[in-house]
């Protein structure tokens, strides 16, 4: 699956990255913790969450994430949206809460990562 | 040998500390450094430092899990001086065979280092975690990703940390690379 088909299937607005919306998508990762981002989302991860700030962009760079979902609203607030041309990331943002977001992509063979926990 | 060993640590005087730091021991040179100066509550240059260490550790041609593994401790180790300490410094640097991650900051340091290594002990204010930071994960996150981790810190003095990955395989620091 493309993120293209998860823009459609979330009814997504993206937010930068148009033309890498041929990205091949595994796997995700939901969180609202950019520490758990950073420990447990492995590689090539779909990074699903609710936080709206720039740390996002730089932990999904930093973990070669190949997109992120912004749940629960489509405006990204001040601090997000100055940040969000230079992100190297695709961003899309859906009026969808987590629960429902990750529950279609999961019916649609979006699997979580198979990272394990921290040691 | 880069630095004096921890032994060197005098606490008790930050320009002490700052002359430690910036004393340097003989031994081999660095082939590659980047030098991060960190300002308490300055968030964003917690997260840009980590990007160019990707970038940058990418364009030597560094294995994949060494760079991702020393962004995530640049990020980590940027964010608790950010959300910690008064002042700091980040720095990246190829030595011999492997890149060693040193963060050294001037505050409050860490009174018990085996209770903040735990999962889920955190001490940050509320406003850090709702920026999705503080979850006590930090140094956790930083020892599972480095080969070795030290930690010396003296409280009401500041803290350094080094952070060692080996460019080879990982566990083998003599590997090719």
């Amino acid at each position: 699956m493309t993120l293209r088909d998860i823009k459609d299937i979330l009814d997504a607005e993206v937010l930068c990255g148009k033309h890498l919306l041929d990205r091949e998508v595994k796997t995700g990762f939901a969180c609202d913790l950019v520490s758990e981002m950073l420990a447990f989302a492995g590689s090539g991860n779909l990074i699903i969450t609710s936080l709206k700030n720039p740390h996002v962009i730089h932990t999904a760079e930093v973990m070669d994430a190949v997109g992120v979902i912004f749940v629960g609203g489509r405006n990204p607030n001040l601090s997000l949206a100055k940040q969000i041309e230079n992100s190297p990331i695709p961003l899309l943002a859906t009026d969808l809460l987590m629960f429902k977001c990750c529950g279609l992509l999961f019916q649609h063979g979006i699997l979580g990562t198979k990272r394990g926990c921290i040691q | 040998m880069l630095w004096p060993a921890f032994s060197a640590w005098d606490p008790g005087h930050q320009a002490r500390l700052h002359s430690v730091i910036e004393h340097r021991v003989g031994g081999a040179e660095p082939r590659f450094q980047l030098d991060y100066p960190i300002n308490e509550s300055d968030f964003l240059s917690a997260g840009e430092s980590a990007s160019k260490t990707k970038k940058a550790l990418q364009q030597l041609g560094l294995r994949p899990e060494v760079v991702k593994n020393s962004a995530i401790i640049v990020y980590e180790a940027a964010m608790n001086i950010v959300i910690h300490a008064t002042s700091g410094r980040l720095r990246v640097i190829i030595v011999s065979d492997e890149v060693v991650i040193r963060a050294e900051d001037v505050g409050p340091g860490i009174p018990d280092i085996e209770l903040a290594m735990q999962v889920g002990y955190s001490t940050a204010p509320h406003e850090i975690r709702e920026m999705g930071f503080g979850a006590g994960m930090g140094l956790a996150n930083m020892k599972r990703c480095s080969d070795k981790l030290t930690i010396k810190s003296e409280p009401g003095v500041g803290t350094i940390l080094e952070a060692r990955i080996y460019l080879g395989q990982k566990g083998s620091p003599h590997e090719t690379r």
